[in-house]
């Protein structure tokens, strides 16, 4: 009885709730997007076109020369940023691929244990995490000392202050985020595939080229992008491993922001990031990506 | 071909061509109107600024708004880190005050740095809230004159400072960041020298000039706070900071630039300088007294702090209390307890920067036995020592800071 009266009677007809429910389903994401993402963003870009002082204000002027200034004055950072950041995804994914690709194949029944061992570390913070490094790396420190002092180094060499210790540093503290999605695209890929290859002749090389790798694809782009765009950002490994060359653009937007107050530079230099960063990502979207990523997610 | 025959080629574009479809009229419509709601939305984003309060401080009768205040029996406290003496993770002459006065004190070593800092509490204050501290510790320098020039400190009562007056040493009343101590009283002072470690460099240090020399390339720390580094730059050059002009900067930043670019320069530190002295990183460095002095007495008694000849920097951090703070009567309270030599001596032997009160000296050496500290110059300066003591540039304006800022940045963030 009360079903019939109520389907009689709907508040919303049927086909309107279907349609609305989508909209109603994202909204709280949405909202939230709204609320966290958009705003800041609109924010940045605004400011990034404003003019004047701490002390009078700013206001919005179209001060489009701001981004020549910042792309002038800036513009061997942003390039460190960039190639620092390539060179530690590409470390991360040939030092990851192979244990995520132990781990799927070769790890029994320990699995959850050795991912366990892979993700340790980063139960510890970030920052400790860094600075045991630079205590690490110390010229006369455990490891440099001791070879020193064996004469298997020469007294002046130091690693710490270097681009090679940023780069480190940047690769170590991104490690599971390259491992992490390799792991789940291989641990996804059917046994019998593979096994499929080896009936048709396919030899251990060609069965990890043809088969394993493609299948994998989608992890290795879902690591790429997640340690290409957080270490190109990055600001803290350059700050505590880095010497005076080796400042990137995350720094210098850091100090703009916090220290000399100098909003307008500072947003416009976080926006030509993120433009760099976007388009750079469209295209290898485009060329390796949007289907698998659609399948990865 | 002749228009003879009257059909106007308007007319005829019209007849022939594809018109506007109502979509296509509503697309473009939107897109109109998302661009100037976008250009209004980035119009809105405006940053005001920061003087407002200042204005409305105009003319207030403070002495009238000091007998209104009463004693809440909280005290919200905010200095660095290692800044009071510490024993068992407690702080003896906060318990000691707390037991006198009945007030409770929240006491947050949270301040790292001026600048920083500055930022955190500047929102708040412009927009006339409680930053949620009563007292807080800044250093002489550009967010401090923010500070007093926006209106975003409340004016100490005298009367209630007897002991301010009564002790402090002449070196830290009105001072020229704050004439008359308005605003301010010295928590401790300190010095911008060089430290080294005569072990590694196997001379003795007496100049700005040792920081430039290539035997030690590689191995010299200079400082990531662009006011040292442009300081001992202009040291070096031989201009007193004090009294330079943006010609003189230029000059100094060029050789500082010589001297990273010769490879000379190990790294620009922020406080970690002293663990890179301590590790070998570096050889001889900027540095801050009271650092080096912990640094001797906490396993590594080889390093030594020096004033050079040519100078050294010396910076007073000061108590101050931010407008709109719910306890200011318990904060005044604090300034004057801390004032007394007894006080001061108890924190002076465990924080070793340069003690605002010379009287605290005889009660360090004698009541409490320790002739290290009451014996040190970089707690107790000598005269000799006090003539090479030199104020930093104080910047007339944003536009003077911004063009510091741009002078010596480029050479810390290459």
């Amino acid at each position: 009885m009360e079903q019939h009266v109520r389907s009689d009677h709907p508040v919303l007809s049927l086909g309107l709730r279907k349609r609305l429910a989508p909209y109603l389903l994202s909204f709280p994401g949405g909202l939230w997007l709204l609320v966290f993402f958009l705003v800041p963003l609109v924010a940045i870009l605004s400011v990034s076109l404003q003019t004047g002082n701490p002390i009078k204000g700013y206001a919005l002027t179209w001060h489009f020369s701001e981004y020549v200034d910042a792309v002038r004055t800036y513009h061997a950072q942003f390039v460190r940023s960039f190639i620092y950041g390539s060179i530690s995804t590409v470390l991360s994914l040939v030092l990851m691929y192979p244990i995520a690709y132990w781990i799927a194949f070769y790890g029994g029944r320990h699995k959850s244990t050795y991912l366990l061992l892979v993700l340790l570390p980063f139960f510890v913070s970030f920052l400790i995490r860094t600075l045991a490094w630079q205590f690490i790396l110390a010229d006369q420190g455990i490891v440099l000392g001791t070879l020193k002092s064996w004469h298997f180094l020469p007294q002046s060499l130091h690693v710490l202050s270097t681009p090679y210790a940023v780069v480190a540093g940047l690769t170590y503290n991104e490690l599971p985020f390259m491992a992490l999605p390799i792991y789940v695209a291989l641990e996804k890929i059917d046994p019998s595939v593979i096994e499929a290859a080896a009936d048709l002749y396919a030899n251990r090389t060609q069965r990890f080229l043809r088969v394993i790798l493609p299948l994998s694809s989608a992890g290795v782009y879902a690591g790429i992008l997640l340690i290409f765009v957080t270490n190109t950002g990055d600001y803290v490994s350059a700050s505590l491993l880095g010497g005076p060359s080796t400042t990137m653009i995350g720094n210098i937007i850091q100090t703009q922001y916090l220290e000399n107050s100098n909003y307008p530079m500072a947003s416009a230099l976080s926006t030509i990031l993120m433009a760099a960063m976007l388009i750079g990502m469209y295209l290898y979207a485009r060329t390796f990506g949007t289907r698998s990523i659609e399948e990865f997610v | 071909m002749s228009h003879d025959d009257g059909l106007d080629p308007a007319l005829l574009r019209g007849l022939t061509q594809r018109r506007m479809s109502r979509r296509e009229a509503l697309r473009v419509g939107a897109a109109g109107a998302g661009a100037l709601g976008l250009g209004a939305l980035l119009a809105a984003c405006g940053v005001s600024g920061t003087r407002q309060q200042a204005a409305k401080n105009k003319g207030k009768d403070w002495a009238k708004w000091w007998s209104q205040q009463h004693k809440t029996g909280q005290l919200d406290f905010a200095n660095w880190p290692y800044y009071i003496d510490t024993k068992h993770g407690k702080h003896p002459s906060l318990e000691l005050f707390e037991k006198q006065t009945g007030i409770k004190v929240n006491y947050e070593p949270v301040i790292q740095n001026n600048a920083p800092f500055y930022a955190k509490i500047a929102p708040s204050l412009k927009a006339g809230q409680p930053t949620g501290y009563d007292i807080i510790v800044m250093t002489n320098g550009w967010e401090l004159t923010q500070l007093i020039d926006n209106g975003w400190l409340i004016p100490l009562d005298h009367s209630r400072l007897p002991n301010f007056f009564k002790y402090a040493s002449p070196s830290v009343k009105s001072p020229n960041y704050d004439p008359g101590n308005r605003y301010t009283v010295t928590w401790q002072s300190g010095l911008t020298g060089i430290a080294y470690d005569p072990t590694k460099t196997k001379r003795k240090i007496t100049s700005v000039n040792d920081l430039w020399d290539p035997a030690f390339k590689g191995k010299v720390g200079m400082m990531s706070d662009n006011t040292e580094l442009g300081s001992v730059g202009l040291l070096k050059i031989g201009v007193d900071p004090a009294k330079s002009t943006p010609a003189d900067w230029k000059k100094a930043a060029a050789e500082l630039t010589k001297q990273r670019d010769q490879g000379i320069v190990r790294q620009y530190y922020d406080q970690s300088y002293i663990k890179a002295l301590e590790d070998g990183d570096t050889w001889i460095t900027q540095a801050w007294s009271g650092d080096v002095f912990q640094a001797q007495n906490s396993g590594y008694p080889h390093l030594r702090f020096v004033v050079p000849e040519e100078g050294v920097m010396s910076w007073h951090d000061n108590c101050m209390i931010p407008m709109h703070a719910a306890h200011p009567v318990d904060a005044i309270e604090w300034m004057n307890f801390y004032y007394q030599p007894k006080i001061e001596a108890m924190i002076e032997d465990w924080v070793w920067y340069i003690c605002p009160v010379p009287k605290a000296r005889e009660i360090i050496a004698n009541k409490l036995g320790d002739k290290t500290v009451a014996n040190s110059p970089l707690v107790f300066p000598t005269a000799e020592m006090e003539s090479k003591f030199h104020d930093y540039y104080t910047f007339k304006g944003f536009h003077d800071y911004n063009e510091w800022n741009n002078t010596f940045d480029p050479i810390i963030q290459s």
